[in-house]
């Protein structure tokens, strides 16, 4: 049923742009150029979004300044009979690492320290790449763009982490733990970044190697 | 069986660019926009196939995947959903972790939980958590029945049912339950040496809304959704 290979050499791949249409990036179906709202499920097109670079930068940004903050506050507050103390996210990994729980260490260092700062380095190199010529294959940007959008959510384990023990361990005097100030700025940093992600049109990444005007077709 | 008609589109893709080169503007005329299925992250347009149940339909260039139809789809998703609707309910009022420390017991719930933050400007971050754990994947859930269920009855689309179901997609990142049980299992680590701690029954609750999550992710195809609410009692 489903098609063929009808020759052996493949043909270029056209996109609905160059065609002289424009998609709905919800339901996948084609219009004319120019068609503002897509008449089967109302989402608003554009043929490619170049404003939302703006945007993503702008979130960017806000998701970084965000993010310095939580890492210099306390995330958690633990208060027991003989102290209290204060650990920050990378503290809070080190004293888990000195318990001998390595791979709990390793997740809270994963989530909270490498995906988000790669996060920022993934989202600023596409959204730079889009503007020069070939920085990286197109599949590999691809690749990059969508495991950026599927593993930022995951940075929100830290938050959810913070909150299952703040409201776990409220021993009164024996052990109370309470959420510092820097989980409301990373959640916030998370958040942004991933709105800035979700702000990339991703549609951008294959355009430059076709070349952005009309490419010739000859035959 | 997954990997299989990624070629969906060779054909198209001669015809397509054929009549691209005759006359950009009369594109339409010769193959009806209707026909047409463009990846929605990389805009590669092929001509629609409709693969067989079970196989999926794949972008070419980003490996997207465009169609996947499954056998009974509609009626699994619906069962699927009211499992997750009762689960996630449910999760939401028994504890999930209780805790046992020299007598001092303590137990909490999801509830709880997202009101740990409730003091001053942390609320804000209470009431975000509740809705990424809770409110979100449960409105998601709503919409899918909402959606899905008359389309399965073979009855006209709900009211709204479009907006609903492009809402419910743009909501997707935001659905977090399962990185809350996997945060469940990190917490537990975490004070593993402070007390005794166990897991309670929505803990295992939550287990299964991870399970349910990822077989409604295998089982659901936009597109057939898309077309059959575009065409309504079409057989
Ligand atoms: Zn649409
Ligand atoms: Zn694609």
């Amino acid at each position: 049923m489903v098609g063929m290979e009808l020759s052996g050499t493949p043909q270029k791949i056209l996109s609905a742009r160059q065609m002289g249409l424009v998609a709905c990036t919800r339901c996948t179906k084609a219009w004319p150029m120019g068609t503002q709202i897509c008449g089967r499920c109302g989402h608003k097109m554009v043929s490619r979004d170049y404003g939302s670079l703006q945007r993503v930068w702008a979130f960017w940004v806000v998701g970084l300044m965000c993010y310095i903050p939580a890492n210099i506050y306390p995330m958690l507050r633990t208060k027991t009979l003989f102290q209290n103390d204060e650990s920050t996210i990378v503290g809070g990994a080190v004293e888990l690492a000195h318990h001998g729980a390595f791979g709990v260490a390793a997740i809270i260092l994963v989530a909270s320290v490498v995906i988000p700062l790669a996060k920022f380095w993934a989202i600023a190199f596409l959204a730079i790449s889009v503007k020069t010529r070939r920085m990286a294959s197109n599949s590999a940007r691809h690749f990059m763009y969508e495991v950026v959008e599927y593993i930022g959510r995951w940075s929100m384990i830290d938050i959810f982490v913070v909150a299952i023990l703040s409201s776990l361990v409220q021993l009164k005097t024996l052990a109370t733990i309470n959420p510092g100030p820097a989980s409301m700025f990373f959640a916030l940093s998370v958040i942004f970044t991933m709105l800035s992600a979700q702000a990339f049109d991703s549609r951008m990444i294959w355009d430059d190697r076709s070349g952005n005007g009309d490419s010739t077709h000859n035959d | 069986m997954t990997r299989s008609c990624e070629e969906l589109n060779i054909k198209c893709q001669k015809l397509l660019y054929k009549s691209a080169m005759k006359d950009t503007v009369d594109t339409q005329t010769q193959t009806p926009l209707a026909d047409l299925i463009v990846c929605p992250q990389c805009d590669a347009v092929y001509h629609l196939k409709i693969p067989k149940m079970g196989e999926r339909a794949v972008c070419q260039r980003c490996h997207t995947v465009l169609i996947a139809p499954r056998h009974k789809a509609g009626l699994i998703i619906i069962a699927i959903s009211i499992a997750t609707f009762i689960l996630i309910i449910g999760a939401a009022f028994f504890p999930f972790l209780d805790i046992d420390a020299a007598g001092n017991k303590n137990s909490v719930s999801v509830i709880d939980a997202a009101l740990a933050f409730s003091s001053g400007p942390l609320l804000l971050l209470a009431l975000a958590t509740a809705a990424l754990i809770l409110i979100v994947p449960l409105i998601r859930v709503v919409i899918t029945l909402y959606v899905l269920v008359p389309v399965v009855l073979d009855l006209p689309p709900a009211r709204y049912a479009m907006q609903a179901f492009r809402a419910s997609e743009a909501l997707r990142p935001w659905s977090m339950a399962e990185i809350f049980a996997l945060g469940c299992a990190v917490a537990l680590v975490k004070i593993a040496d402070l007390a005794t701690v166990g897991f309670g029954p929505a803990f295992w609750m939550f287990g299964g809304l991870v399970v349910l999550v990822v077989a409604q992710e295998n089982f659901i195809c936009k597109w057939s959704v898309w077309n059959s609410l575009e065409h309504p009692k079409k057989s």
